[in-house]
């Protein structure tokens, strides 16, 4: 098991690697600078702005410098948000961005992981069909088309819950985003979920576990529920990428002070060292993820050798 | 497939009859198809998007451009010719979802052809060549497979302008990661099926090895990954206009106007919810036969 992690970790590391190479020659490749503006600057000026964020330095210098920075939790000075570090503005979004993926992600798999059970046990029937119909609007409604249509329908209609805003995380300000951003991977969930449960259930361990009289509750929580899983936990990687991106529009429409509004408010603004800082941390986030479901996978899954 | 084997022959109702024939892999595959309702409507309202993308604008008499000084976000009424009214600039928005639709159609067409060459040549040879290279060629896909993309895609647009052209290579160049890996693991399977076998002790050459075994069977797959793609790269598309990062003003796509729409929907919902029908519908419809199409092409079904 020991061994089996190891490889998967040196497995990460150059991926880790190229991903902060390909985000900073990327940026630095770009035409225009942070410092372009309406009136332009003195030479001179523009010249020690360059020095004093070291960007006169030639590339290769810049990015061991940045990855130096890195293994230091520095992603280096905002260059919009004058006063502020890309740590501090990390530091501030992401606690709201986490709160909310964390909701959406847990009512996924709350609601996912029920609903395709349910729909497996009794597949055919009434219950199965709208299980897989409402599955299906959700993989085929976009959340940043269901999220403006929630907010008319329950904000500006109904009058029910606030149509944006944060409000420091009460809960009412978070009904409708954590709901937008969730319904798609409930969706994808439900069906990988049934898919598996229907294949399980038709397996020999629970025809025996069937045949030995015991009662129906527990053959599917004792015995065919954890095999049923396996493909929704390696479907967790995927689905924590695609909650991640999904954030970065729910928290605009919503108005989220999450770490998806500074990306964009970054990449608009061109704040080079705040967009890198953001993909960078997603990144790692995404790739550290993975190699926790892939050895939670393995622990899980006696088919695994390691 | 089996059923182009003798033995599996599936015998004929009345004895007597023509000599069976056999019936190919796509025979079958359409009679499946054919049954399946859901399916079929889709397919009947996909040409009938395609057509009216293609031809509605015509049947207007605005332009997607023009502004309508009489009718600023107005709501859809008949006398004016406003069929789905118009937005805050008095642009007719039955003109525009359409001139919408014809991009973002396009887009995903096209971004998927892309996608569909890059992968097939990468996952053809890879699983073709095999061994060292064929590990390299595939970590190298695991590794861009960890990469947050649509983080670089946006960064791309934002950094390199929003053309349309670069819109179509992004999103292809994102999507040809599952499509090189599934044309690799069936090459690498189809290599050594018993029928490849058979076909090649026949003394059966190569290339008709290819063209009659390999390529119909790769096909079938490429052709279930096509159709699920296609909403997939409509979607990518949407989502970076919804942000304003994806196409330009005049023109327009299904995400652009939903955008719009989002802004306005308090005092003009006709905004917000026509392009939004369109765009749920097309992706709704595209999943659909993407659905069928596996049901319908999956051998293992038979």
């Amino acid at each position: 098991m020991l061994r089996y992690s190891f490889s998967r970790l040196m497995g990460a590391i150059p991926t880790l690697f190229i991903l902060i190479a390909l985000a900073f020659f990327m940026i630095r490749v770009a035409p225009g600078g942070p410092f372009d503006s309406e009136r332009s600057l003195p030479a001179e000026i523009e010249a020690n702005l360059r020095a004093a964020y070291n960007l006169d330095l030639p590339l290769y210098e810049q990015f061991f410098r940045y990855i130096g920075g890195l293994m230091r939790g520095d992603f280096g000075p905002s260059f919009q948000y004058k006063d502020y570090t890309v740590t501090e503005l990390i530091g501030t979004g992401f606690p709201v961005s986490l709160r909310l993926g964390g909701s959406a992600m847990l009512l996924a798999l709350l609601i996912g992981i029920s609903a395709g059970t349910l729909a497996a046990l009794r597949q055919n029937s009434r219950t199965d069909y709208s299980v897989m119909a409402v599955s299906m609007t959700g993989i085929s409604i976009p959340n940043f088309v269901m999220a403006p249509l929630m907010i008319l329908l329950f904000a500006v209609y109904l009058g029910w819950l606030p149509a944006g805003g944060w409000g420091g995380g009460a809960w009412n300000h978070m009904i409708l985003p954590v709901i937008a951003l969730a319904l798609p991977q409930i969706a994808y969930i439900s069906r990988l979920t049934r898919g598996s449960m229907i294949e399980v259930l038709r397996s020999n361990f629970v025809r025996t576990a069937r045949a030995q009289g015991l009662p129906e509750r527990t053959v599917i929580l004792r015995y065919a529920l954890k095999p049923a899983l396996l493909p929704v936990v390696s479907y967790l990687g995927p689905a924590t990428a695609a909650v991640i991106t999904g954030s970065v529009v729910i928290e605009q429409i919503f108005g989220v002070p999450g770490l998806g509004r500074y990306f964009v408010q970054g990449a608009l603004n061109r704040d080079y060292t705040l967009v890198m800082g953001v993909v960078v941390f997603y990144g790692v986030l995404i790739i550290v993820f993975n190699f926790l479901v892939d050895i939670l996978y393995a622990w899980l899954d006696p088919k695994v050798k390691y | 497939m089996a059923r182009e084997m003798p033995g599996h022959a599936v015998p004929s109702v009345e004895p007597g009859a023509t000599p069976v024939k056999g019936r190919s892999l796509w025979v079958d595959a359409w009679n499946v198809l054919r049954r399946n309702r859901a399916a079929m409507a889709s397919v009947c309202i996909i040409l009938t998007m395609s057509v009216l993308v293609i031809v509605g604008p015509w049947l207007s008499p605005y332009d997607y451009a023009q502004t309508d000084w009489d009718n600023i976000s107005i709501a859809p009424e008949w006398e004016s010719r406003h069929v789905f009214g118009t937005d805050a600039l008095g642009r007719d928005l039955f003109v525009r979802t359409l001139h919408g639709g014809r991009i973002s159609l396009m887009i995903g067409i096209v971004a998927t052809l892309v996608s569909l060459l890059i992968g097939i040549s990468y996952g053809a040879t890879a699983g073709y060549l095999g061994g060292r290279i064929d590990h390299l060629m595939m970590r190298i896909v695991d590794i861009l497979y960890a990469m947050p993309f649509m983080f670089f895609v946006i960064l791309l647009m934002v950094f390199f302008g929003r053309n349309i052209i670069l819109i179509f290579v992004a999103i292809g160049a994102i999507n040809w990661l599952d499509m090189a890996r599934i044309v690799r693991g069936q090459t690498l399977s189809l290599k050594s099926k018993e029928f490849v076998e058979a076909a090649e002790a026949q003394g059966v050459s190569t290339f008709n090895i290819i063209r009659r075994h390999i390529v119909p069977n790769l096909l079938g797959v490429v052709v279930v990954y096509v159709t699920l793609t296609i909403p997939q790269v409509i979607l990518v598309e949407s989502f970076l206009s919804f942000l304003g990062l994806g196409v330009q003003e005049p023109m327009t796509s299904w995400g652009a106007l939903v955008n719009e729409g989002a802004q306005e929907m308090e005092t003009a919902p006709w905004m917000l919810v026509f392009p939004a029908v369109f765009l749920a519908m097309t992706l709704f419809c595209f999943n659909f036969v993407g659905d069928g199409l596996r049901d319908a092409l999956d051998p293992k079904d038979r």
